[in-house]
Formats: C-alpha cells, sequence, structure tokens
C-alpha cells in the first residue's frame, strides 16, 4: 500500500532526505510531497558566493532530471506549509491546499538573524541565505564602493567575499574579539585578520553596531559603530547567526527546545510519532548544528526508520570544518578551543608565512582533542581522523608546514577519512585491494570518499600507495614518461622524429597509443607536416587522411568555416563538390558542413576542388582546435554588445591547426543570452558591455560540465592573450586523450592555479606560452594544400597499391531520405576459408 | 604456392601498410622498421571494413602488431590473432621480397 510521505522545506537536507527514502524504497511504499518555499529546487547554499564567481544557479542545482521525472515524488516549488493538523494528520500550505500524510518530515531550516539594531530594516539592507538574496544584493551593488557585512563568523566572511567579488570593498563588522569565533582561537583569529585585510577586507573586530543610517530618501547611506566610528556605505549584509525555523511546532502542539528549534529525540522524532524534524530547524535532544554534514545524517537517520523501521540514531555531530574562505586556508576540528579539564595546547605560529597551527592534547599529551589550522590546512586530512587518539609522531612533527611527518599509514583502520560521507581508512583499502582500485577517480567511485568537499582527496592518493598500488604516468609500456614529461623532453631537446625519442627514451617500436601521442608533440611544436615522411606513419587514421574516419572505411571531408561565415559563392562550391562526388552531406554542430562517404582515392580531388576555392582543412578529423562557434553578434542582433563573430573568425583563424592532447572546441557569445553555447566549451568567450569575459572548462565530454570563468572584463588582445597561454599550458602539460575539463581537475589547485598561473604568471612561464603559440600561428599552412602539393604523399591516397583505381569491395551505399547511406557487406568470405 | 606481384619493394615505407589487392581479396601489406614484410586481411572482422592497412604499426612485447584504426583491437602482424580477444584472427598471406618487387603468395 502507498502511504504519503510531506517533507517541509527543499533546501540541501530535505532534499538528501528525499533522496535517501528514494534510493531505500526500491518498492516504491512511500509517494513523497515535497514542499519548497523558493522558486528553485534544492541548491547548493554551501557554495552560494560562486555563484557571483561564475557558477549558475543551474550549476548549483542539486536535483537531476531522474529526480524531476521520479512519478513518486510530487515537487511543490513556491509553496510553504502554514500549518500542521496533527490529530488530522493534514499540512496546510500556503496557496490553500490540505495534504494528508502517513508521515511528515520538516526540513524548514533556518533564518538568518537580524539584530534589531535601528535601520536593520531600512532599503539597502540585505541578508545572505538564498539566490534571491544574491540578485538582490548584486543589483544593489556598485564598484568600488564600500559594503559593510554585520558578522564576521564563517558566513559573514562568505558574504564579504561575495561583496568583494562585485568589486566592492568590504567591511566586516564582528561583535567578538576576533573573526570566526566559534571555529578558531585568538591566534588563529588574528593570523585570520591579517590574511584577509591583504585581501582588502577592513575588519572591525570587538565592535557593535549601533544603528543603520539613512538617507533623505530612507535608503541606507551608512553604518555607526558604538565607538563612534562610521562607514559611507549603502550596502549592509546581516550575516549575525541563524535561527531555526521552528514556527510550526507550537501551534501543532510540538515541542520546542529552550534555545528554540524543533526538540527531537536521537533519532529524530518529535513528541509526535508521526511528525520528524532534521537539519537546522531540529533540536537534536536539544541542540542545534548549522552545518550540512550533521544535517545529511539526520536525513538518513529518518530515512532509514521511514523505510526498514530501523536504522541507529543520530550519532552526534563532527563539527570539524575546513574551508577556503577568500583563498585563505582555515580549519577547527575537534575541540579546537581546549575546553577539555587539563587539555594542553602546542601551537606553531609562522608570521611571516602567515599560517598559525594548534593542537589540543590530552593532560598527558598523549592523545589529540582538536586543533585549529589557518593559512595552511594540509595537515587537516591527516589530524582530524586522529581526534581522540594516541598520537603518532611527537606534536611539533605534526605542526610542520605541509604536514607533515605522518603518513597515511598511522591512521588506524577505523579512522574516518572522509568525514562528509563517513568513509573510514579500513573502508578505502578494502575497497582498493577487493576492487582492485588504480586511481583516485576509481576510489571515488567506489567508496564515494573525496566526493563532496574534496580535502581527503590527497589522503586517498596516500591510501593507493600504501596499499602497494603505483599510479604510474607511463604513457604505455615503450615509454616510462608522461605525455608531459616527453612534451619537455621533445621541447629541450629538438628531437625531430619519434624513432630518434623512441632510441633515446624509449624502448621497442611503439603503438598506437605513444606513436600518435607524439605526433601530436612533433605536430604542437611544429616540426613538418603531420605527413612528411617518418610522420605519416605516427598518425591515427584521421591525421594519416586528414579527413574522418566513418564506420565503413570512408571518410568525411569539413572544410573550415571560420565563425560559421560562410560566402552565397562558397556554399555553392561545397554543394557542387557533394553533388559530383555523391557525398551525403550534414550540417554539423559547430557551424560548419560535413560531406560524408568520400572513399580514399577521392580524397585529393575534392580537396582540389575546395582548395581552389578557397577553402582549408576544418581539422575536423584532429586532436585539435575544431571550431569555434558564434553568434550573430552586435552587427546584427537587437541585443549584442560586442562582434561575437569578428573575435570568433581571428580565434578560429588564430588557433586553426594547433594540435592538443584531446580536441578542442570554442565558442563566442555576443551577450549574456549566450546563444553560441560558450560555457560548454573547452574555451568559451562571453561579450559584456565591459569587454570579454573569458570561460574554460566546459564540455567535459561523457561527464559534461560547463566552462568556469577565468578572467573578466578583458579587451581584445587581453583576451587573445590569456587564451594563448592557456592553451599551450593545457597542450604542455596535460595527459594524453586528456580535455581541459580533467585536466583542470587533475592540477592541485584546480582553476585556481590555472589562473596563478595564466593571469597572473605564478610560474613566470607566461612569455613562453606566448611565444609558443607565436610561433604556432607563424608556422600555419593548410596541410590539405600541403598533400596537393607533394606527389610523395598524394601516392598514399590510393585504393589499392596495385590497382590503385579499383573500388574497395567492401564499401557500397544504399539511399535514405534522398541521399546516401553505408551498407555493412557481410564478412568477406576469405576470412573463413583461412580460419577453416 | 603461386605468387602474385604487388609493388616495388621501395615504394613501401617502414612501419606503414598500403592495401592491396590479392586476386579480388583485399590484404594489408606492411613494412616494418627493420625491413621485414607482412601481409595480413585488410578487412576488420568487428566492422567488415577494409581499413586494416591504414592501422599504426608497433609492437606488444616484441610481438609485431598493427592496431585497426577503426575500434583499435590490435592484431599480431605474424600470426594474424587479435591480442586483445584471442579466437579472432585476421588471415594471413605469405609474402616474400624478390630483387625489388614484393610477391604475395595466393593461398
Amino acid at each position: 500500500m502507498t502511504r504519503t510521505l510531506i517533507v517541509v522545506g527543499h533546501g540541501m537536507v530535505g532534499h538528501r532526505l528525499v533522496e535517501e527514502v528514494r534510493a531505500r524504497d526500491a518498492a516504491g511504499t512511500w509517494r513523497i510531497v515535497v514542499l519548497g518555499e523558493e522558486s528553485r529546487p534544492a541548491y547548493d547554499r554551501v557554495a552560494l558566493s560562486s555563484y557571483l564567481d561564475g557558477k549558475s544557479a543551474e550549476d548549483l542545482s542539486l536535483v537531476t532530471h531522474e529526480f524531476l521525472d521520479d512519478p513518486l515524488v510530487d515537487l511543490r516549488l513556491d509553496t510553504g506549509a502554514a500549518s500542521v493538523d496533527r490529530h488530522a494528520r493534514t499540512v496546510s500550505t500556503t496557496d490553500g491546499a490540505v495534504l494528508g500524510y502517513d508521515a511528515l518530515v520538516l526540513a524548514t531550516g533556518s533564518r538568518p538573524f537580524v539584530p534589531p539594531v535601528p535601520g536593520h530594516d531600512l532599503d539597502g539592507c540585505f541578508v545572505y541565505r538564498t539566490l534571491d538574496d544574491l540578485d538582490e544584493i548584486r543589483d544593489a551593488a556598485t564598484e568600488g564602493k564600500p559594503g559593510v557585512v554585520i558578522g564576521g563568523g564563517l558566513l559573514g566572511l562568505e558574504a564579504a567575499n561575495a561583496l568583494r567579488l562585485l568589486g566592492m570593498h568590504p567591511h566586516v563588522v564582528e561583535m567578538a574579539p576576533r573573526l570566526m569565533p566559534l571555529q578558531v582561537d585568538e591566534g588563529g583569529g588574528q593570523v585570520l585578520s591579517r590574511l584577509v585585510g591583504d585581501l582588502g577586507l577592513t575588519v572591525h573586530c570587538g565592535a557593535a553596531t549601533q544603528s543603520v543610517d539613512a538617507d533623505e530618501q530612507g535608503r541606507v547611506r551608512g553604518v555607526t559603530l558604538a565607538d563612534g566610528t562610521t562607514i559611507d556605505t549603502d550596502v549592509v549584509v546581516f550575516s549575525a547567526g541563524v535561527r531555526p525555523r521552528d514556527e510550526l511546532a507550537e501551534p501543532a502542539g510540538l515541542e520546542r527546545a529552550e534555545r528554540g528549534g524543533i526538540l527531537v529525540d536521537d533519532r529524530c522524532r518529535t513528541s509526535d510519532e508521526h511528525i520528524y524534524a532534521v537539519g537546522e530547524c531540529a533540536a537534536v535532544e536539544g541542540r542545534c548544528y548549522g552545518l550540512v554534514a550533521p544535517g545529511y545524517t539526520m536525513a538518513e537517520v529518518v530515512a532509514g526508520q521511514l523505510v526498514d523501521a530501523a536504522g541507529d540514531g543520530f550519532p552526534g555531530a563532527d563539527m570539524s570544518t575546513k574551508l577556503k574562505l577568500l583563498g585563505v586556508d582555515v580549519a577547527s576540528f575537534g575541540d579546537a578551543h581546549g575546553t577539555t579539564g587539563g587539555a594542553l595546547e602546542v601551537v606553531y605560529a609562522n608570521n611571516a608565512a602567515g599560517t598559525y597551527a594548534k593542537l589540543v592534547l590530552s593532560d598527558d599529551a598523549q592523545v589529540l582533542l582538536g586543533g585549529v589550522l589557518v593559512g595552511d590546512a594540509g595537515a587537516y586530512s591527516v589530524l582530524r581522523p586522529l581526534v581522540g587518539r594516541e598520537l603518532p609522531a611527537p606534536p611539533e612533527q605534526l605542526l610542520l608546514p605541509a604536514g607533515s611527518g605522518v603518513d597515511a599509514g598511522a591512521l588506524p583502520g577505523d579512522a574516518i577519512v572522509c568525514s562528509c560521507n563517513n568513509v573510514s581508512k579500513q573502508d578505502i583499502t578494502t575497497a582498493i585491494t577487493e576492487q582492485e582500485l588504480t586511481d583516485v577517480a576509481a576510489v571515488k567511485g567506489c567508496t564515494k570518499a573525496g566526493t563532496s568537499c574534496g580535502s581527503c582527496v590527497p589522503m586517498l592518493k596516500n591510501l593507493l600507495s600504501e596499499c602497494g598500488v603505483s599510479t604510474s604516468n607511463a604513457l604505455c609500456e615503450h615509454f616510462p614518461q608522461s605525455r608531459s614529461e616527453l612534451f619537455e623532453i621533445v621541447h629541450a631537446t629538438g628531437i625531430q622524429t619519434f624513432s630518434e625519442l623512441i632510441g633515446r627514451h624509449g624502448s621497442g617500436r611503439g603503438c598506437d597509443i605513444c606513436k600518435p601521442a607524439v605526433a601530436s608533440i612533433l605536430a604542437s611544436l611544429g616540426r613538418g607536416h603531420v605527413l612528411d615522411g617518418e610522420h605519416a606513419g605516427l598518425q591515427d587514421t584521421n591525421d594519416r587522411f586528414l579527413a574522418n574516419l566513418q564506420r565503413n572505411g570512408t571518410y568525411s571531408v569539413v572544410p573550415r568555416i571560420p565563425g560559421g561565415e560562410i560566402t552565397p559563392d562558397k556554399l555553392i562550391t561545397i554543394g557542387e563538390v557533394a553533388r559530383d562526388f555523391g557525398l551525403y552531406t550534414k550540417i554539423t554542430g559547430g557551424q560548419r558542413i560535413d560531406m560524408f562517404g568520400a572513399r580514399v582515392e577521392q580524397l585529393p580531388e575534392i580537396w582540389r576542388r575546395l582548395v581552389d576555392a578557397g577553402f582549408e582543412s576544418g581539422h575536423a578529423y584532429g586532436k585539435a582546435l575544431r571550431t569555434v562557434k558564434s553568434c550573430v553578434g552586435n552587427d546584427w542582433c537587437r541585443y549584442g554588445v560586442q562582434d561575437s563573430v569578428a573575435m570568433a573568425i581571428r580565434l578560429e583563424l588564430r588557433y586553426r591547426g594547433l594540435r592538443s592532447p584531446h580536441k578542442l572546441k570554442s565558442g563566442v557569445s555576443g551577450c549574456a543570452r549566450e546563444c553560441a553555447e560558450a560555457r560548454s566549451k573547452d574555451f568559451g568567450v562571453i561579450a559584456t558591455d565591459k569587454g570579454w569575459n573569458l570561460y574554460v572548462g566546459g564540455n567535459g565530454g561523457f561527464t559534461p560540465r560547463h566552462a568556469e570563468l577565468l578572467a573578466a572584463d578583458l579587451d581584445d588582445d587581453g583576451l587573445v592573450r590569456l587564451i594563448d597561454r592557456f592553451l599551450m599550458f593545457y597542450v604542455r602539460t596535460a595527459d594524453r586523450l586528456q580535455r581541459t575539463s580533467a585536466w583542470i581537475e587533475s592540477l592541485e589547485g584546480g582553476l585556481e592555479h590555472v589562473r596563478e598561473v595564466v593571469v597572473e604568471d605564478s610560474l613566470g612561464i607566461a612569455a613562453d606560452l606566448e611565444a609558443a603559440m607565436a610561433a604556432h600561428v607563424g608556422n600555419y599552412s593548410d596541410e590539405w594544400a600541403g598533400v596537393l602539393r607533394d606527389p610523395h604523399k598524394l601516392a598514399r591516397f590510393v585504393s589499392f597499391v596495385n590497382a590503385p583505381d579499383a573500388p574497395d569491395p567492401t564499401i557500397s551505399f544504399t539511399e535514405e531520405r534522398g541521399q546516401i547511406r553505408p551498407v555493412s557487406l557481410p564478412m568477406p568470405s576469405i576470412r573463413q576459408e583461412v580460419r577453416a | 604456392m603461386k605468387w602474385q606481384q604487388i609493388c616495388a619493394y621501395e615504394s613501401l615505407s617502414p612501419e606503414y601498410g598500403v592495401p592491396a589487392l590479392l586476386g579480388e581479396h583485399p590484404v594489408a601489406l606492411f613494412r616494418t622498421g627493420d625491413g621485414e614484410l607482412f601481409a595480413v586481411g585488410n578487412v576488420d572482422p568487428y566492422c567488415g571494413a577494409g581499413v586494416i592497412s591504414r592501422g599504426i604499426v608497433g609492437d606488444r612485447e616484441g610481438e609485431p602488431t598493427v592496431a585497426s584504426p577503426m575500434l583499435k583491437q590490435v592484431f599480431s602482424l605474424r600470426t594474424g590473432e587479435c591480442l586483445d580477444d584471442p579466437g579472432t584472427r585476421l588471415p594471413t598471406f605469405a609474402v616474400r621480397r624478390k630483387d625489388d618487387v614484393v610477391e604475395i603468395g595466393l593461398p
């Protein structure tokens, strides 16, 4: 029999609850109605400020298509619960419906606390909780002006970061004598203040807000502190803590905790056996938790009871946190404030480097109780699982930067390595040995460890090697080096050929893995036409025939049409060539025209006609730059703010022929409407009224990804310079067949590292990267024309060496929708004869 | 064995394959880096297309190989056996260099 579960609140915890129930309820005994007050389904509130840093609401969304299409889930947005009638077992919604339930889960979360200072409700005052709040703050923000955040806790610093991303100069006002008073101690707070001060934040600690002051129109014009300091601003964001949303409790006759929150027991049950509360609105045995991890645990506890009528109770929460706020590492774990009787502290502070680390130890200095790390939280992944255990090494050794005299080996098996997903060291090592996992990605997929905040990923690498898995980066059996190492060898030594390279640095004669990889490296470095001499035998079939192999052994031909701009005459030429050679034609997804069904021996004649008409190879066959898609831009479009067509053509012509570890695509949109879908590309450009925004790392292949903002408001040349550096950095350092998205993920520091290298030139290689790209641009020549000029190369384009004009008997076509399509022939009889 | 003349030895490049017609059978002919000649069926048994001659020549633990350009299965040039999927094999043909001409033996 189907029962009805009502979940009030579609935040992170409410959503996790529904997911857990759906995952465990294979028989489909629960129909679930979810009420969500916001206009959007659940999204990642923890990553809220990234919404102002290039992420879209979609990127932050936690729901999938399957979830939205699930017939057992009825998600009602813009709808809250007005009241609960426990006796009738119904919920009245804010839109007037009355819904019956068999079980009710309150996941109403919390609301920001706004201290009742005079002026707190003026126009220009905001809270920091939802995407809508951020939209309002964005609308109100003025670049270059000061903005004030009331509250210097975790959320307050998040809000300050949001203002900073909007170009404002944030002031943070905190009542306590230090920032993040709940997480860090005084020493850590001092280091933290200095670090965020260096980033342009003005910190006012130990400061109470006396009033928010209005101008004549009743809008915010400034803030006055208790010591008389005034700050001129027209944007004030309150971020001074949260209060549980427990207002449904009392009218329904449910008990509240003394300090607020819906009172529940350790199984998240209220005093009514049909009603549960989870997340920030719940006071588990009297205590509210303001982090998402304990909320997720509560969701699992309740889902267990709903589906299996069993399960463990809430085990209490690990309040450890590690975060990067404004680029500053902050971590606190265990008894960070040393409240345990007799606790001892060991502190290592390095003011020069801006790091602070403290360990809290038991009175005999044997057991780790907790700690605080600011500026460098590298040791967190080793230290946190050690809480409550005997120290494996002297404390001073544990505190030294980059953590660490200890490695994974020091951890006991039951130590929790991934606290987000509650995965122990034992779980991980067992999975590695039993499932024969060989890399971090497999460990993530198998155990879920490292899939949330990612702070334990370095530990996963250590555990792999502890289990004897050497994560080799050898290219193949012929080369012990990785692709990027080979690139550097070829670059530095000037080696011109594959045989020279394998003779000096490899072994054997090569294979279909290393030959094309080396061919790509040689081509990136401009060592001759891809079919020159020995190079020809290295190429994958597409590069060997400068066309795309199709399933029946014929090829497709794609001329370059930069930016998708083409003259009628050129269109006619393509039509005539396709007609005369009987080719199937199709408009591609990249604004080109693809001609299919060309036989090897026909390719030169097809190219000759295209080259004569002014076309060149579109490299649609290569691990190379493919297309730069464009919208129509401000010449024609009503909304366009920049000339996206001209920029797309400039970029496509600049990077044409560039060989890379994987194929590369790009797009240029002339305005934020994004008609060129630039953010689904390896590098995408979107026009703003101030210039160009550059996004990188989109596409992702079968793991689709949006590109993320690398730099904003660039002028034409600035844009091209950054793309030069980005592409060359990728070409040099990525693994074979590694897309830009996976490459960025694989770099320690991810996109931030790319930004440091490409935008800030932290490695001092920007000039070198630009020079390498300039050399590529200078050396470009059309590969098709190169074949047509060279009789030796042309000689390779025959059907049979001893019968150059005899058609290949394995190729035949039928007709469909007025064009050819390939027919697969039965396997030739010779195969059976020989086998028999 | 009847031998059919195919082409001049000099027209074959090292570590490179060419397609040839043996009677009406498509054959892939290879010259490896050390000058050895191999001939196997040109038709990829996994897709039926005549593409083996366009594959990349190399070795796997010393065994001379060609990888089909279609779905990249690797075949031994010596035995025709698919090294990724034992049990599937390409037909093999006798091949010899007579003076400056390459000849393949008809089965």
